[in-house]
């Protein structure tokens, strides 16, 4: 039955000292989909992507990758099964060219890194794919730049090449677009279309009209707990899920779009 | 898209980026040598040595600060327990040549290394200095009590032996060429692992650890590693320094050395190959030159000041400040 999934969790619960983050969470994800994770600041979303990459560990329940119970495994062995994760707060290498951010990621299927002996022109061999990378979110010409010198929507292009150059099964996306202006949304909105292609992903996203455009399936995280799932007019039709969402002062989807910058615990 | 430019031509252009680099390299490597190969000619030999030692104790430390990220409070255990480990073979086991007394030194502090690490990995900034300081102290009080160090007097008249059996190393100059070879050989090998494959993992571990982890990698075997490497090269520079002084005192193992080589470090430019060298050269040249003349009883307050100075005003210390200058103003 669990066949059709690619990742399941069963009665997920995360305690913080007598606060409850997440409370009984059961996620399906379907193989393709692109599946995005929604609810209001606090509610438990970034909680639950560190669960599922064991950033924190699960206080009780089940993690299940293709059938198979990940719960024990560390998040290295995690992202070497191919659930790569981004983060919410752009995670780059900072005083690294874009290439040698990408290489890094290449590094870890190429299986020298630990030669500590060997010489740094061995790594040139990887290049072509990160050109190939880089051309793929529109970075080449910055190739050899130092990522810190990059505008803030580049750095999470590379980000996006970077987490691809892992050829994961599975990508996790902590808020794509947070913090970007609208012509860096469509240009990630794009390329997250792309990057789907033969894979599967979960995001969570505050930009509800980034979601309506990218994502097959949503589910809705309110305190720690599943309010509902379906597709996108299904969920934005739930009373429950404006009341809770957008809150009772009907501020509307602006309020809900306006980037959070609650949400600490991503940066652990 | 952009259509002026052509991914082959950037990664051409890095590759010759980089054989530029290693082309510069191997020019500072040669006059440093010449330098060094000279320097004894000019200057008392056992002085240089001294210096060389504690550059090399210092190169060690930089691999683990510098380049992984990490503070270790406790590298003194790694050069006392290997001038320790040497000065009692080489006194005690006639028939040791001093190659093999020196090895032995690298293995103990390499050992030790492991033990300390595998301790204190897991534990992040603050606390994984205190880890070390702590475990430290602990080598510090077992070489107090043990009687093969000497306790307080420390272990003298260690013999320096014969290098292979076959060279006189009680000639000054010969002791001066066996140090500068292990420690030119040590400098090119903590090069060579800054930009090997392994180097590129370490700098990414200290850039962004968890984006590292969300990688695949495994950090605190990188981690563990390094803090290995640094230890035995730590090791073998006490274990030379105990042969060249033909002592082994506790002052090695004291938690002051362990903040001298932060010391060094800091003030020579940490992150970068030649800082931690010409931090080791600078600080024992100050510290000899101070202790010639009427500030003797200020060694320690004046090196303190320039600490505090290098922290506040020149944090990439004496050569990160002058490669800022050479990019500002060469291009």
């Amino acid at each position: 039955m669990s066949e059709q999934y690619v990742l399941e969790t069963r009665n997920l619960v995360k305690e913080f000292k007598g606060f409850v983050a997440v409370n009984d969470v059961n996620l399906q994800i379907r193989q393709g989909d692109i599946h995005a994770l929604i609810g209001p600041n606090g509610a438990g979303k970034t909680t639950v992507f560190n669960l599922l990459t064991k950033f924190l560990i699960p206080t009780r329940g089940q993690i299940l990758y293709r059938g198979e119970d990940i719960t024990p495994l560390k998040s290295a062995a995690i992202a070497r099964k191919g659930i790569v994760r981004s983060f919410q707060i752009s995670a780059v290498f900072p005083h690294m060219t874009a290439l040698e951010n990408i290489r890094v990621a290449l590094q870890t299927a190429e299986g020298s890194s630990y030669s500590f002996w060997k010489s740094g022109h061995s790594l040139h061999k990887l290049n072509e794919r990160c050109m190939e990378l880089l051309e793929s979110v529109g970075l080449a010409e910055f190739a050899n730049t130092t990522t810190v010198e990059l505008a803030y929507g580049r750095k999470r292009a590379l980000e996006l090449a970077t987490t691809l150059a892992m050829e994961p099964q599975l990508l996790l996306l902590d808020e794509p677009t947070q913090g970007m202006g609208s012509e860096d949304v469509d240009r990630v909105v794009a390329l997250v279309r792309k990057a789907a292609q033969g894979r599967t992903v979960l995001m969570v996203e505050h930009n509800l009209s980034v979601v309506s455009k990218l994502c097959d399936r949503i589910t809705v995280l309110a305190q720690g707990a599943v309010l509902t799932e379906g597709d996108y007019q299904t969920v934005s039709a739930d009373p429950r899920v404006r009341e809770v969402y957008m809150g009772s002062d009907g501020s509307g989807e602006r309020g809900a779009q306006a980037p959070n910058q609650e949400n600490v615990e991503a940066a652990q | 898209m952009n259509q002026t430019f052509n991914p082959a031509s950037i990664h051409q252009a890095i590759v010759e980026q980089q054989k530029a680099q290693d082309r510069k390299k191997m020019i500072v490597n040669g006059v440093l040598l010449l330098l060094l190969m000279a320097a004894p000619f000019v200057m008392y030999p056992v002085f240089l040595m001294k210096i060389l030692c504690f550059a090399l104790f210092a190169v060690a430390f930089n691999l683990l600060f510098g380049f992984t990220g990490l503070l270790s409070f406790g590298h003194a255990a790694f050069l006392a327990s290997g001038g320790y480990t040497t000065g009692y073979l080489l006194s005690n086991f006639s028939g040791l040549t001093t190659e093999l007394g020196i090895l032995a030194g690298t293995a103990t502090a390499t050992a030790m290394g492991l033990v300390f690490a595998l301790l204190s990995i897991r534990r992040q900034g603050i606390y994984f200095a205190m880890v070390t300081l702590a475990l430290a102290q602990l080598v510090f009080f077992f070489f107090v009590q043990s009687e093969f160090t000497g306790g307080e007097d420390g272990m003298h008249g260690i013999p320096r032996g014969e290098l292979f059996g076959l060279i006189n190393l009680e000639d000054n100059l010969n002791m001066y060429y066996f140090v500068l070879a292990v420690f030119i050989a040590c400098y090119l090998l903590v090069q060579r692992i800054v930009s090997s494959p392994y180097g590129q993992i370490l700098k990414a571990i200290k850039q962004n650890e968890p984006r590292a982890v969300s990688l695949g990698y495994n950090v605190d075997r990188y981690k563990i590693l390094a803090f290995v490497i640094s230890a035995a090269l730590a090791g073998l520079a006490g274990s030379m320094k105990s042969v060249v002084f033909q002592l082994a005192s506790l002052n090695d193992a004291h938690w002051h050395m362990s903040g001298e080589v932060i010391l060094m470090t800091l003030v020579g430019g940490m992150g970068t190959l030649l800082g931690p060298v010409v931090g080791a050269t600078f600080v024992v040249n100050v510290e000899y030159q101070l202790s010639q003349g009427p500030l003797r009883d200020w060694v320690d307050p004046i090196l303190g000041g320039i600490f505090v100075l290098t922290v506040l005003a020149f944090r990439s210390g004496i050569v990160g400040e002058l490669q800022k200058f050479m990019r500002k103003n060469l291009g």
